[in-house]
This record gives C-alpha cells, sequence and structure tokens, in this order.
C-alpha cells in the first residue's frame, strides 16, 4: 500500500515545480487539476477495503478539484483573454529553485516530526509540506489574479494531503462540510475573479491599489 | 431545542428573503428575525439549558456570555438596515438581506460550535457569507476591497485548517480516540502529544486571529470596513471578529489542558500588545473615518487577546469587552454612515463641518467616540479598567504600561481625526447632499439605542451577565 501511496505523492510533489516553472496560466491549471485527482484517489488507496462513503467523497473530490474549478478557471481566463504571467513577482526561475528547497526542508522537517509509525515511512507529512508552501509562493509571487487562485488551491491540496493522516478519525459529516466549504469558497473567488475583470478591465492585481494608507 | 432554533430561525429566514418578491418588503425580514433571535437568546442567557458534553453544537457557558450581544448588535442593525435599502432602492437587495440573514445563523452556530472541525465550518461560512455584503455599492473601490478580503481571509482559512487538522493528529498520536469534540480534546488533557499541539496552536492563531484581525494579518480590514456599507461595518467589527475570538478561547482551553497553557498566554500577550502598537501608530496617520474605525477594532481585538492573556480572570474581562466593544462600535459605524452620506466623501481633508449638517449623528460619532477610548462611564472604560487589573494582579506591570500607552496614543489618533471632521465651517456640497439623506428617526435611534445599551453596561452592569460569564470562565478554567 505504501508504495502506491508514496508514488502518487511523489506525483503530486512533481506537478508542484510544473507549478512553479511554468508561466503559461493553462498549464498551471493543468498542473493544478491533476494533482486534485491524483490527491483525490488517496483515501481510496489509504483505506485499503473498498467503502462506499469514502469512495463517494474521493470521487466528488477529484470531480470538483480536477473537473469544476479548472473548468472555471479556464472560462474566467477566456473572458478576460490571458495566456500567459509576465513579470511575476518571483521570477520562474528563482520560484522553481524556492520550490526545491522547499521540498527539501519540507522532508527534513518532517523527519524531526513526532509521527504514529504508520505514517512514518509514508510521504503524507513531507508532501503536505512541499505543496502548502508552493501554493503560498504562487499566492504571494504572482500578479495575475488567476494564478493566485490557482495558488490558493495548490495550498489546499497539501492541506487536503496532510487531513489524509485524520482519514480514520474524522467523522464524514465534517469532510463532507469542509469540502463544501471549499468548493463555495472557489466558486465565490471565480465570481469575483469575473467581477474585477469587468471592472477593472484587467486581471492585473497590481492595479488594486486605490486602497492604502 | 430553543439552543437548535437560534441557528435554523435565520437560515429559514434566509430561505424566505431568496424567494420573497418584493424588493420594498424584503428588508423587513431582518428585524423579524433580529427580534426573535434576540428574545430566544435572552430567554436562554436567563435560563440556560442543559448541556449534552458530547454535543456537536449547544447553548454552553461560553455561547451564552457572548452570544446575545451578537443578537442586540444584529437588531440594531437590522432595524437600521431598512431605511438603509430604503435609500439605496436602486440596488437590488435580495442577496444583500439573504446573505445577512445567512451571516446570522452560521454566527449562532459558530458561537456554539463545540466540535474542531464544525467550528472551522461555520466560521468560514461565516467568511464566505459576508462576501457579496461587502461589495454591496458595487465600485471598483469595493471589488478591490473583496478581492483583499478573500485572498487574505482565505488564506486564513487554510491556516486554521491546517491547524485543525494538526490538534486532531495531536490527538491520535498521543492515543486519543479521534473525538474532535473540544470536551473530549481538553478531557485527553497532558495526553496529548505537545509538539503537535504546540504547532496547532501556532497555526489556528494565525488562522483565527487574521479572522479576527489581529496585526500583522489585519490589512484586510480597513479596505472591507471602509468600502462596505455601515451596517455590514458593523457586524463584522461586533459580530465575526467575536466568533473568531470564542474559537481562540476554545482552542486556548486545550492547549491549556494539554499543559502548554503559558505559552498560548505568552503569545496572545505579544500578538495583542503588537495589534494595539500597530493600530495606535496607524491611528495617528490615517485620513479616512471610516478606515480608522478598522484600525479601532484592530485595537480593540488587541485588548481582547491581552485580556485573554490575564489568566482566567483576565479573561472574564475579556468577555466584558467583547460586550462593550461590540454595542460601542456599532453606534459609531451606523454613525460614521449617516456622517457619511451626507457629506458625500470620507476623508478629513473633504468632511469638516458636521455638527451643523447632521447635527445628531455627529453628537452621537463624538460620545461614541469618547466611549470606545474608554471614557467613563461607558461600558469600555469599565471592562478595560478591568482587564488593567487582572494584568497587574497577574503581574504584568510592563505589559499594563504598554497597553496604557497604546491606548494614550489611540486616544490622540481618534480625537484629531473625528474633531477634524465635525468642527469647523460646513463644505457647500455637503450643505446640497444634506437634504437628500434627512437625519429621520429611523437612521437616528438604532446608533442611540447602542450607545445608551454601553452606557446601561458601563453603570449598571446586569448581575445575570456578571454571571455568564464568570460560567464561562470557569469552563474555559477548570482548576481556577
Amino acid at each position: 500500500m505504501n508504495s502506491t501511496l508514496n508514488l502518487l505523492i511523489g506525483l503530486a510533489m512533481g506537478l508542484n515545480l510544473l507549478a512553479l516553472g511554468s508561466s503559461r496560466l493553462p498549464s498551471v491549471i493543468r498542473a493544478m487539476a491533476v494533482q486534485g485527482v491524483v490527491l483525490g484517489m488517496l483515501p481510496v488507496v489509504i483505506t485499503r477495503e473498498f467503502h462506499w462513503p469514502v469512495a463517494l467523497v474521493a470521487l466528488v473530490t477529484m470531480g470538483v478539484k480536477g473537473f469544476g474549478i479548472p473548468a472555471l478557471l479556464r472560462r474566467a481566463m477566456r473572458a478576460a483573454n490571458i495566456e500567459r504571467e509576465i513579470e511575476p513577482f518571483i521570477g520562474f526561475v528563482p520560484s522553481l529553485l524556492l520550490g526545491a528547497i522547499g521540498t527539501i526542508a519540507a522532508v527534513a522537517v518532517a523527519q524531526r516530526l513526532p509521527l504514529l509509525p504508520e505514517h512514518a515511512g509514508t510521504l503524507l507529512v513531507p508532501g503536505a509540506l512541499a505543496t502548502i508552501f508552493t501554493g503560498f509562493v504562487l499566492l504571494v509571487g504572482r500578479v495575475k489574479a488567476i494564478s493566485q487562485v490557482c495558488g490558493y488551491l495548490i495550498m489546499e491540496n497539501g492541506i487536503y494531503l496532510f487531513g489524509m493522516l485524520l482519514l480514520h478519525s474524522t467523522p464524514l459529516l465534517v469532510e463532507s462540510g469542509i469540502l463544501l466549504d471549499l468548493t463555495v469558497g472557489v466558486f465565490v473567488i471565480g465570481i469575483i475573479v469575473d467581477r474585477i475583470q469587468r471592472a477593472f478591465d484587467s486581471l492585473d492585481t497590481r492595479k488594486l491599489t486605490v486602497l492604502r494608507e | 431545542m430553543n439552543a437548535h432554533l437560534l441557528i435554523l430561525l435565520p437560515f429559514a429566514g434566509a430561505i424566505a428573503a431568496a424567494v420573497w418578491p418584493g424588493d420594498r418588503t424584503r428588508p423587513w425580514l431582518l428585524p423579524a428575525v433580529g427580534l426573535v433571535h434576540l428574545v430566544l437568546s435572552c430567554w436562554l442567557l436567563v435560563d440556560p439549558p442543559p448541556v449534552e458534553p458530547g454535543a456537536w453544537f449547544a447553548y454552553d457557558d461560553l455561547a451564552r456570555a457572548v452570544l446575545p450581544a451578537v443578537s442586540l448588535l444584529f437588531l440594531a442593525c437590522a432595524t437600521y438596515g431598512i431605511s438603509y435599502l430604503r435609500i439605496r432602492a436602486e440596488r437590488p437587495n435580495r442577496v444583500f438581506v439573504a446573505a445577512l440573514l445567512g451571516v446570522l445563523g452560521l454566527l449562532s452556530a459558530g458561537h456554539q460550535s463545540r466540535h474542531l472541525g464544525v467550528l472551522w465550518i461555520t466560521t468560514e461560512g461565516v467568511t464566505l457569507a459576508a462576501v457579496p455584503l461587502l461589495h454591496f455599492n458595487n465600485t471598483p473601490r469595493a471589488f478591490e476591497a473583496t478581492w483583499k478580503y478573500l485572498l487574505i481571509g482565505g488564506s486564513g482559512i487554510a491556516f486554521s485548517l491546517l491547524g485543525s487538522f494538526c490538534l486532531g493528529y495531536a490527538s491520535i498520536h498521543g492515543g486519543g480516540s479521534g473525538d474532535l469534540t473540544f470536551h473530549a480534546l481538553a478531557a485527553q488533557g497532558a495526553g496529548l502529544s505537545r509538539p503537535w499541539v504546540l504547532i496547532a496552536w501556532v497555526l489556528l492563531l494565525v488562522g483565527y486571529g487574521t479572522k479576527m484581525g489581529l496585526a500583522p494579518m489585519h490589512t484586510w480590514k480597513p479596505d472591507a470596513y471602509g468600502e462596505a456599507p455601515g451596517i455590514i461595518g458593523a457586524m463584522l467589527a461586533g459580530g465575526v471578529t467575536t466568533v473568531a475570538f470564542t474559537a481562540v478561547l476554545r482552542v486556548r482551553a486545550v492547549v491549556d489542558a494539554a499543559g502548554a497553557g503559558d505559552v498560548a498566554s505568552r503569545t496572545l500577550l505579544g500578538l495583542g500588545l503588537f495589534s494595539m502598537l500597530v493600530a495606535a501608530l496607524l491611528l495617528l496617520a490615517t485620513r479616512d473615518f471610516k478606515r480608522m474605525l478598522a484600525y479601532s477594532s484592530v485595537e480593540h481585538m488587541g485588548i481582547l487577546v491581552i485580556g485573554a492573556s490575564f489568566g482566567a480572570a483576565g479573561t472574564g474581562a475579556a468577555l466584558f469587552h467583547v460586550w462593550s466593544n461590540s454595542l460601542t462600535k456599532g453606534a459609531l459605524f451606523l454613525s460614521a454612515g449617516n456622517i457619511r452620506r451626507a457629506a458625500g466623501a470620507r476623508t478629513m481633508d473633504e468632511v469638516r463641518g458636521m455638527t451643523s449638517i447632521t447635527p445628531q449623528s455627529a453628537a452621537i460619532f463624538v460620545t461614541g467616540m469618547f466611549a470606545v477610548t474608554a471614557c467613563p462611564p461607558f461600558g469600555p472604560f469599565f471592562s478595560e479598567l478591568r482587564v488593567l487589573r487582572a494584568g497587574l494582579e497577574a503581574g504584568h506591570g510592563a505589559a499594563v504600561g504598554l497597553l496604557l500607552g497604546g491606548l494614550l496614543l489611540v486616544f490622540f489618533g481618534l480625537t484629531r481625526l473625528v474633531f477634524a471632521i465635525v468642527d469647523g465651517r460646513p463644505r457647500v456640497v455637503s450643505t446640497a447632499s444634506v437634504k437628500r439623506y434627512p437625519e429621520t428617526a429611523s437612521v437616528i435611534l438604532p446608533p442611540l439605542v447602542l450607545l445608551a445599551l454601553s452606557l446601561w453596561l458601563g453603570l449598571a452592569t446586569p448581575p445575570v451577565l456578571q454571571q455568564a460569564w464568570s460560567a464561562a470562565v470557569q469552563s474555559l478554567f477548570p482548576g481556577s
């Protein structure tokens, strides 16, 4: 079980670097979507036996993160007529370097954390930390609203990965509530992105500077 | 059952608002729901229901000590909302009314949450439900403010979720069964894994601190409060922030039970003093009187967590301060809304002489300013006095000194800006627009009542409230 799990998480960590290094928005969105699908499979892999509620949550997660949200973002991207991230605050090569350093640091930190024996041999914690860090770099390092949303979602993917540690103890109701909140959140973000596009005729967040001291 | 009604009733109201046909009659749903909500929460305040320890939602001691204040504030804002929405008849209000009632329902649920996951779901639900309220004005500035609110608030959401997971893992790692109610977590006590508890505490404090608006996570606040309608500013400053504060208190009780209470107190004290200082300095610089209210809110959130860091007595004082802050801030936001509409501007460069244009609102605004800067005999004076006394008793003389210094700076900052607005000769533009926005009883009474309540809270704190606060402290600090 652990080898499949580690393979999937390793894939998700690779996708982090892809998202950090790419200047084209469609590739960032695709990296995020594939990552969402990969992580969506985890609950089924971890529980080993087939439980239909777990499978259902996994299916909904994959649907929302892999298809629903990316479709929403692609629509916003076409409406705003932008394809590329130009002049980000943190360049693409520095972002990649940061991501690589972050991944190494995540592995190092995770080794020092006290973990239960069944989690110690997996990439769950380092993968989660590295993904959260990647999302954070994208969130603060990019200027286009769509890239920032992608960063936010990658951060959420990392937290979701961390949540796998608690899979056996959190009731399904709580799990689905969390999923619902995230979905609504992204939906709301999508609407606001659309309004910003109409009000400012651009999705460049550097133009959002009227309000300051 | 009544406790659940507090949550279900506003949601029913929100659904009714969503399908209600008329824009003119829909706003009446706000005070109707608000009134029933207030009656219910006061009834439960006087006659507290039995609480099952393992329940996910319950009107427990902490909810009882805080939720009625939110109810009171909501009713005042809702009454003001009728005339506000009539003035703003050009904007459709279906989403606004429904979302505002949704916020009330989620606030009631958040205050009554006794489960780590459920608490996260409700507080973040509040964040999302407030979004359509923030950009009600539909201006580019409002969208900019909403975007910043979403981005910073969203990161706060993420941090508090990660923190909740860490606290859950602390329980599992310590051999717990995975029951994530606060009751079960506190019962596990020293059995919780200490490193994970500390990580969880930092993350949850950052996450819920963002929602409270503690510095340095406060940056969304001036934008959001500045661009949102006055009633929304009042509800955010007096309602949404308090649910985040009770979340911090509930988590703190678990951290305390795990034996890391000293660390928690130190971080709270540091964060509170820093917020106080940042707010005081920004208040000396700002020229916009709606943003001023946001910085004042940052300051009061600082006072709340400083109080919570002074142990049991300080936490009791902080619960008192939740009430005095909510009521006084409500009066300030509503009267500032009146002044802002009549003046057509909101910086001290463009607005002056409001005593002759909107005499009643200006009088409430000035009195409210004195109340909020802790001048006797209003509520904030007595609650802050209790915070200071608790600090001295706990041996935090230096912190109390810094707090007093901060209060003095805040007083300078607020008086400077407020008197620049109310004094002097009015500008011609303002005199013309005042005819469009007369000071009717419907926009004067709600802030006046809130101010009177703040006075009453200071002069004659009802014994039932005193008892509710000490019961809440008893439940948070079972050892003391």
